[in-house]
């Protein structure tokens, strides 16, 4: 909402600076967006004579002026202008000014070997549009040594505020000034507005053609024809506010509209009475009609959108947009002057369908005064009267203003019990009259009836919210929440718990936590999983941020490549966040993700004088998951690694980690060929993914007690076996053989040695592993010790069908 | 053997320990001297067949001589032992200069979101708020009608919503436009007194400089018999306060509008913005943080409370606008781009867990 410091003051009669109205309009909640005050933009540059020009001595295109810029004393500048003449009047800047229009700042110069003082302007240079053609010529009356903002009519400050949906009542200039009235900034000018008088009843005849449960779309439509009028250009005043605000002035009768649009609130509309064609009818839209309005464009409309037709057809979309056959132009002599009441949630939908965006359907969605319709109505007449000339009719008024005032029961401790402030009764008394409440009743309870034009006022708080917004929010002193009187206790989840432990033991490992978009490419999704039409985005912002990720890999992956891209090959990165397995609540997951690639392992990537890093492999993934588990101290005793994993992984560089077939947590390992190629992928990548909520809980102990450790005294020793096992089986069957096969000695079981070749027969391999050994009673005999590793390689084979290497 | 004999023999010992270069040479001269058959053994073996006035005499000279010889041997051995141990020194010598890797846990970073988040929460926790947290994916109904959004309000529209496509019934679900509907979770799951704090993601329809389709917010709810605008004043003070590491903080709350607070307000921290730098605590300008108010009776009623009985207040801020302002970065669209350089300049190491106990921050 725009309008000037002028307008305002029609309003407001009140003597506080333009700082002190900003100051005032935000502190109320009504948020000063900006100021252009172009008077003081433009202080230094004033109206000057052109006292000689003459060709420069060393430039074609250069002259060399005298200016007189209001004292007499004639000052010499250099130009460029081609219009620059002796005689001329024009816009001088001395040295020191800020050229808005060419961003430098004058001072004094020499040109071509010519000193010059100053400068002469171009509309352009001030930033007052782009006319570039030459310096500003003025008429020969302008009054040399004004300010050329005074002169020229700039000098009415624009104050632009960032009015909140809830305030109909202040897309006013009318409103704006009540509300700073009711802070003691000054006064309410209140003219006598008495009304029109027609000659004679309104020929043209209104028919409000809605169904009875329609009829709350149309509740009130006024008309009034106006004859004889001449329109032409609307008067300066009104031209130049309308301007100020961004608005094209048209003609008389249209900026009348807009100007009272802007004025009060009260959108209105008019209509050539030449151009309608009979009555006019209030109905709903029928198929297939559609309208040329003023904005240029043909607007298809729907049927439950209200219009204004004539015998011809549709001439207006109700609240919204006029018609382009029915508008008034400069032959219009006869107006018709339309202030109607619609229903709000109507406009804005049709609006929203329509796409057209209209001062009138702003105001009208928002809820204009239905009490402001027949004043309105008279208030433009009196306009057009008064403009334009013509002899006014009575009004045709069909309908009736539906009653939106409420009765709210208000006692006052209702302001001290939400908003902690003690105020006088009679200072929130004043306060809700001088907004236009009424106040009946005396005593802690009374009985307040809201305006006409406050539809956002409902109950009690947003009466509180009245009281403090204008007695003050810096009133109010904080106070301290009551805090517990006990030692605060933890207040995380368990799943907040381990999102949090995770992002650090993952970066502790190195990796970079990385925050993706949670919406993907369709085709990502569906190579992860996803893409389910559940999850695909009605209106994505582009077409590869379309569907919620199924899996944070794919946005880990593509990030990974775009380091790479940029000359960073070897990211690693993770993340922990939300995916998405349906719209349900229950559908979302949170999962942690890494992602290594190139030689981005653990110990570190490139090359180096200790040896150059590997290129990652699915180890590398495994150890990052098993890691993680470790850090989120999840009882891994079940914890399963089985070969392969989802369709996105390497077939046989992957795993899936599970506690039992039908409990998968995770998987990990290298990236499938196919999935590097469909995302235009290269090198290595492998990554894990691990969904935190699936984890077996952490046990949760009636003691914080640790179980009691039994050390034994006596020395562990160790024995290496090699196996010779099919290439096939995997070794943690091996290492899980020799755990079981004695259990009250065996600690420890480690892979030393893998050989597959020579000495190794064809489809074999070599396992060798070190199991450790702790007795615990007495020290083992050579005799013990060899009855145990009979038995290791006894359920070795048995489980495996591995052999001792010979 | 006569007495210039010893000396001589002993000067002949010692000059033979003193030459011997290594280990063997000195055991070569010890053997020579004192082993079995050694000229200094040679000579011990004499004075069994002295009369006692000559061993008197002798006794001391040879045993003399002995003892020289020894202590000249084991001096010889620890010199050379000295000198073998320099000689390993200065052979096992490496180059200290040379560059390490950097170890995982200087490398590894967490991202500015995460932390802002646990600095938030360590605050809030101390206060006696826990923790919410609701899907990304909403109902219409709590995303916007129950928090007093009724259908086609234009308030609707400062939302710019994505919608999932609709299912069987025509409903379509939204992402949600901001935590608030995890408001309508909580009070509907559990009855007052509520201090809770809702960090999560949100998304809106809208792309450009400043605004990305995806951000973070965290809001508070408060809801018991009493808390009130002075309470939330004190609360919003003393987390800005504590979040941002100052004395103290200048807070200008402006009425202004949420369809789901009344009374609302916008909240402005005073600040300087010298050098482009925004430090706060100081300086003249105003710098628009938070949105806060009263909870709306209709949304109390919504969650089957009685807004005469109860009452409470929510705030909410965006984690990453306030990120943006405590840690200087200038831009909001890189902190979902996981470039490595930005990540490694404005991330976190493992090990800074903020906590009120040690400050937010190193």
């Amino acid at each position: 909402m725009k309008f000037t410091l002028s307008w305002l003051k029609d309003h407001l009669d009140t003597g506080a600076s333009l700082d002190a109205i900003a100051e005032t309009l935000t502190r109320i909640g009504l948020e000063v967006e900006g100021i252009e005050d172009k008077a003081a933009a433009l202080k230094p540059y004033v109206v000057a004579r052109v006292l000689t020009a003459e060709q420069h001595p060393n430039a074609d295109r250069l002259r060399v002026c005298t200016v007189d810029a209001g004292d007499g004393q004639p000052l010499q500048v250099v130009c460029g202008a081609p219009n620059a003449r002796a005689g001329m009047i024009s816009v001088f800047a001395p040295p020191g000014t800020y050229v808005p229009g060419k961003n430098i700042t004058l001072s004094v110069g020499t040109i071509r070997g010519v000193e010059s003082r100053g400068m002469l302007c171009s509309g352009a240079e001030l930033g007052l549009g782009d006319d570039h053609d030459g310096i500003l010529d003025l008429p020969g009356d302008a009054p040399v040594g004004q300010p050329y903002a005074l002169y020229a009519g700039l000098d009415d400050p624009v104050i632009e505020i960032n009015l909140t949906p809830n305030r109909p009542d202040c897309t006013a200039v009318s409103g704006i000034a009540r509300d700073l009235a009711a802070v003691g900034l000054g006064t309410l000018k209140r003219a006598p507005e008495p009304p029109v008088r027609g000659e004679s009843p309104c020929p043209v005849p209104v028919t409000l053609d809605l169904h009875e449960q329609h009829r709350d779309l149309a509740p009130l439509f006024a008309l009034r024809l106006v004859r004889g009028v001449k329109n032409g250009p609307s008067p300066d005043w009104m031209q130049a506010r309308l301007r100020a605000i961004g608005l094209r002035p048209i003609n008389a009768l249209v900026d009348i509209t807009n100007y009272m649009t802007f004025d009060r609130g009260r959108p209105l509309h008019v209509f050539d009475a030449a151009k309608v064609q009979g009555g006019l009818t209030v109905r709903l839209a029928r198929a297939d009609e559609s309208l040329k309005a003023l904005d240029g464009r043909e607007h298809r409309l729907g049927p439950e959108m209200v219009v204004i037709a004539d015998a011809a057809g549709v001439e207006s979309i109700a609240g919204i947009i006029g018609g382009e056959a029915s508008g008034c132009d400069e032959t219009t002599t006869d107006v018709l002057i339309e202030s109607a009441l619609w229903n709000p949630q109507n406009i804005a939908q049709t609006g929203r369908r329509l796409g057209v965006v209209t001062d009138a359907r702003y105001r009208f969605e928002r809820g204009v005064d239905p009490a402001s319709t027949l004043p309105g109505l008279d208030q433009a007449t009196r306009l057009v009267l008064e403009i334009c000339g013509g002899t006014p009719t009575e009004a045709t008024v069909v309908g009736e203003a539906p009653e939106t005032e409420r009765v709210i029961d208000f006692p006052w401790t209702e302001v001290r019990r939400l908003a902690g402030l003690d105020l006088p009764r009679v200072e929130m008394k004043v306060i809700l009259e001088a907004l236009g409440f009424h106040v009946a009743g005396s005593g802690d309870r009374v009985k307040v009836l809201t305006p006409s034009w406050r539809p956002d006022i409902e109950g009690k708080a947003d009466l509180v919210e009245e009281v403090i917004r204008i007695a003050g929010l810096d009133r109010i002193e904080a106070r301290p929440l009551p805090r517990s009187e006990s030692v605060a206790k933890p207040v995380l989840t368990p799943i907040q718990k381990r999102t949090r432990l995770a992002r650090r033991a993952l970066a502790g490992r190195g990796l970079m936590e990385a925050v993706t978009w949670s919406f993907i490419p369709h085709a990502d999704a569906e190579l992860f999983g996803g893409g389910g039409a559940d999850l695909v985005l009605a209106n994505p912002i582009a077409s590869e941020l379309s569907d919620m990720r199924p899996s944070l890999v794919p946005g880990l992956l593509r990030a990974a490549q775009r380091n790479a891209d940029r000359g960073y090959p070897d990211a690693a990165l993770f993340e922990v966040g939300q995916c998405f397995a349906s719209d349900a609540p229950e559908g979302q997951s949170v999962r942690a993700t890494a992602v290594r690639r190139g030689t981005a392992g653990f110990t570190g990537a490139g090359r180096n004088w200790e040896g150059a890093a590997a290129t990652v492999d699915a180890f590398q993934a495994k150890a990052d998951a098993l890691a993680l588990l470790s850090a989120l101290g999840v009882p891994t005793g079940g914890l399963q690694v089985v070969a392969g994993g989802p369709a996105w992984l390497h077939p046989g560089r992957s795993g899936t980690l599970q506690f039992g077939p039908k409990n998968q947590v995770g998987h990990f390992g290298e990236i499938h060929p196919r999935v590097m190629k469909a995302l235009d992928l290269k090198g290595t990548l492998v990554a894990f993914e691990i969904d935190l909520g699936a984890l077996p809980p952490t046990k949760q102990r009636a003691t914080k007690t640790k179980p009691a450790l039994a050390l034994s005294d006596l020395q562990p020793l160790a024995r290496d076996f090699a196996f010779v096992v099919g290439r096939d089986v995997p070794a943690g069957e091996i290492v899980r053989a020799a755990q079981g096969a004695e259990r009250k000695l065996v600690v420890g079981v480690d892979v030393f040695d893998l050989y597959e070749g020579a000495g190794v027969p064809e489809g074999q391999k070599s396992v060798a592993v070190a199991v450790r050994l702790q007795p615990t009673e007495r020290t083992l005999t050579d005799a013990e010790i060899e009855a145990v590793s009979q038995k290791i390689v006894a359920e070795v084979a048995r489980k495996t069908g591995a052999t001792l290497r010979g | 053997m006569a007495t210039t004999d010893l000396d001589t023999l002993e000067r002949d010992l010692l000059s033979q320990v003193a030459a011997a270069s290594d280990e063997a040479a000195l055991e070569t001269v010890r053997v020579a001297a004192l082993g079995k058959k050694g000229s200094v053994s040679d000579l011990l073996k004499t004075l069994g067949a002295m009369t006692p006035d000559e061993r008197k005499v002798r006794g001391p000279q040879i045993n003399g001589l002995r003892d020289r010889v020894q202590g000249a041997l084991a001096g010889r051995r620890e010199a050379l032992a000295e000198a073998a141990l320099e000689a390993r020194l200065a052979a096992e010598r490496v180059d200290v200069t040379l560059p390490l890797r950097e170890a995982p846990d200087t490398r590894g970073r967490i991202h500015p979101i995460s932390q802002v988040m646990e600095e938030i929460t360590a605050i809030f926790a101390d206060m006696g708020f826990s923790v919410a947290e609701g899907p990304d994916i909403e109902t219409d109904e709590l995303n916007f009608t129950a928090l007093n959004f009724p259908p086609g309000h234009p308030a609707r529209e400062m939302h710019d919503t994505f919608f999932l496509a609709p299912d069987a019934q025509g409903k379509r679900k939204v992402l949600r436009t901001h935590t608030s509907p995890v408001q309508i979770r909580t009070m509907r799951a559990k009855a007052p007194p509520i201090r809770v704090i809702i960090p999560g993601r949100t998304y809106r329809h809208d792309s450009d400089q400043t605004h990305t389709p995806m951000f973070h917010q965290c809001e508070g709810l408060v809801i018991d018999k009493a808390a009130n605008i002075a309470n939330l004043k004190w609360v919003l003070e003393e987390f800005a306060r504590a979040f941002f590491e100052v004395e103290a903080v200048k807070m200008r709350f402006r009425p202004s509008f949420f369809p789901f607070t009344e009374p609302s307000a916008e909240v402005d921290i005073q600040c300087s913005r010298k050098g482009g730098e925004i430090r706060f605590g100081e300086g003249t300008d105003w710098l628009e943080v938070l949105g806060c108010g009263m909870v709306h009776p209709n949304v109390l009623r919504n969650c089957g409370l009685d807004p005469d009985e109860v009452q409470g207040f929510a705030f909410g801020v965006g984690l990453d606008r306030i990120a943006m302002l405590k840690y200087g970065m200038p831009d909001l669209r890189p902190f979902f781009e996981a470039d490595v350089r930005w990540l490694d300049h404005y991330g976190f190491r493992p090990l800074d867990v903020p906590s009120l106990v040690a400050g937010l921050t190193a």
